[in-house]
């Protein structure tokens, strides 16, 4: 039986979360396979001739009553502008399930999720799939300003969630790292995950690292296959440059050479 | 019923579509999509005497219609494959192929050596033509002289068939395959990667942590397919074709010009199901246009 798929998947919503990012929603008319937080699906992007390679995307929610798997797509170049132009009613090709996911959270941790520009998604369904109490899970989302914050209220049942921005309109001005919930102590937390940018990830570390708290962070590094072949997407570890698509994207800190 | 087997040199293939060296892994990869027995073989990833690190990211630079990379023989040495690998794949139902790679001759000759020895692997496709690498790789395989050296003394040590794998960046692609023809190679492969680059202007810097890389995909079919027909009519031990192949009508145009086998590469980042796809094609296209094998397509051109 295979383990990963190509299929082409039917979009049933994509719709603007602000300028940059979209949520776009695809169906299957097969059963999914179980999908992880930290795992994610690899989109060919049609009508593009000079867009050759597939566009991985992290995964955000996942219905398997619907066969429904959400993204948020962030603009970041031409292949996620294109993808996100597209309609409703239209196919998409995607190659699923790609890596691996987090380790998660036993019942007596206290967890600090920490997300940055299109890292939300990740650490959102992490956040939901924790089965811990709400107390016990924090989530620190990141950005530029309010507008470029993505409307996550609905996640209040699964966690606190907290607020930086760099002009100081949503929540605490500055970066994550600057925090009051990142400064304070991370002691209190017995994991931290951190998923967005190469340098809040690295900062994130650095403190993890120093505080001697468990944490684990996704890559995003750029890829061609995103099923271990191609070994273009790798990361300099103590075991190896391995493969960020299959061996990751997630990582714990203390096996990356940062 | 067609029958889609071919033949290269004394080793049988189920049906002509195989998977080119550096894109498949060690076929587990691909055994997560479907049965390993579905494709006629795996030209396995290029494999070295020791373990190689290969170079540093960024190693990947998407190009119009194809990619450039740079990975430089990422790999755990022999001894890894034969300990690790080898028991996991031996009983795949389908031709097994090392890509033998070394920067020295004395390296091709003990790696080869080790590969001898492993039973199901009928076959070694002598890497000469890899441009990545700083040493050895390439740098056999753009001269007479230094692509007969090693095949000579590869054929020496090997038993079984030997296949070369040509680089297109050179002035003669024949003459090269007439070389390593007159030294006992079985069989030639081409092509691998043309090596190119890619800026990005913004920044002012390479895209590829090495400078230069080697270009595949869609891309390079035009020039692929013409070199394997020059190289076909130029010598007379059978062509393995590579470069670019999409669809099953891409790897037909490769077996008219003269291949008797085609890899599929790049392709299957783009999907990992079109090998798949390929096989299913070329079975459709024999039965339209009434053919009853697939060796019949080997070198109909009609010119």
């Amino acid at each position: 039986m295979p383990k990963k798929f190509v299929k082409e998947f039917t979009v049933i919503e994509n719709s603007a979360l602000n300028a940059t990012n979209f949520l776009i929603k695809v169906q299957s008319d097969t059963e999914l396979p179980e999908i992880k937080p930290g795992q994610f699906v690899n989109i060919e992007i049609k009508e593009a001739e000079e867009i050759f390679l597939r566009r991985p995307f992290s995964v955000f929610e996942v219905d398997y009553e619907k066969n429904v798997i959400s993204m948020i797509v962030k603009i970041l170049g031409r292949g996620s502008r294109k993808l996100t132009e597209i309609k409703a009613g239209s196919k998409l090709s995607m190659v699923y399930p790609l890596g691996k996911t987090f380790t998660y959270p036993s019942a007596d941790d206290k967890i600090l999720l920490i997300g940055g520009g299109s890292g939300v998604a990740p650490m959102l369904f992490l956040a939901k799939e924790s089965g811990l109490p709400v107390e016990n899970v924090d989530i620190l989302l990141g950005a530029r300003s309010k507008e470029d914050h993505i409307n996550v209220d609905s996640y209040k049942q699964y966690a606190n969630l907290h607020y930086a921005s760099e002009d100081g309109s949503l929540g605490e001005k500055g970066f994550v790292t600057q925090h009051s919930v990142f400064t304070n102590n991370l002691n209190i937390y017995t994991k931290i995950y951190a998923c967005g940018p190469d340098g809040m990830m690295r900062a994130i570390a650095k403190e993890a690292k120093a505080a001697d708290v468990f944490c684990e962070v996704s890559l995003e590094n750029l890829m061609a296959c995103g099923f271990g072949v191609c070994l273009c997407c790798i990361e300099p570890t103590t075991k190896g440059n391995l493969c960020v698509c299959t061996e990751g994207p997630v990582f714990n800190i203390n096996d990356l050479k940062w | 019923m067609v029958d889609l087997k071919v033949k290269l040199h004394d080793i049988e293939f189920k049906n002509p579509v195989t998977l080119a060296s550096g894109t498949c892994g060690f076929a587990r990869e691909t055994a997560e999509f479907f049965e390993p027995g579905l494709l006629g073989g795996y030209f396995l990833k290029g494999t070295t005497l020791k373990n190689r690190d290969g170079n540093n990211y960024p190693r990947m630079a998407e190009t119009p219609s194809g990619m450039l990379n740079a990975v430089g023989l990422q790999n755990k040495g022999i001894d890894y494959f034969i300990e690790n690998i080898y028991p996991e794949i031996v009983n795949y139902d389908t031709q097994l192929i090392i890509n033998v790679n070394g920067s020295t001759v004395e390296d091709y000759i003990a790696l080869t050596e080790k590969v001898n020895e492993l039973d199901k692997i009928n076959a070694i496709e002598l890497n000469i033509s890899c441009p990545n690498v700083k040493e050895g790789g390439m740098a056999f395989g753009v001269s007479c002289p230094g692509a007969e050296m090693v095949t000579r003394e590869v054929r020496k040590v090997y038993d079984k068939t030997l296949i070369v794998k040509l680089s297109p960046n050179v002035t003669d692609i024949s003459e090269i395959a007439r070389a390593v023809e007159g030294q006992g190679a079985d069989a030639v492969s081409l092509v691998n990667t043309f090596l190119g680059m890619a800026i990005d202007a913004e920044k002012r810097e390479p895209l590829l942590s090495t400078i230069t890389g080697g270009l595949s995909g869609p891309a390079i079919k035009p020039i692929a397919l013409r070199m394997v027909w020059q190289v076909a009519n130029a010598v007379k031990i059978p062509v393995v074709g590579i470069g670019g192949i999409m669809t099953a009508s891409d790897a037909i145009e490769f077996m008219l010009a003269g291949a008797s086998v085609v890899q599929v590469g790049t392709a299957i980042f783009k999907d990992p199901m079109i090998p798949v796809k390929i096989v299913e094609g070329i079975e459709d296209y024999l039965k339209r246009h009434n053919m009853q094998s697939a060796s019949e397509l080997i070198g109909a051109l009609q010119v």
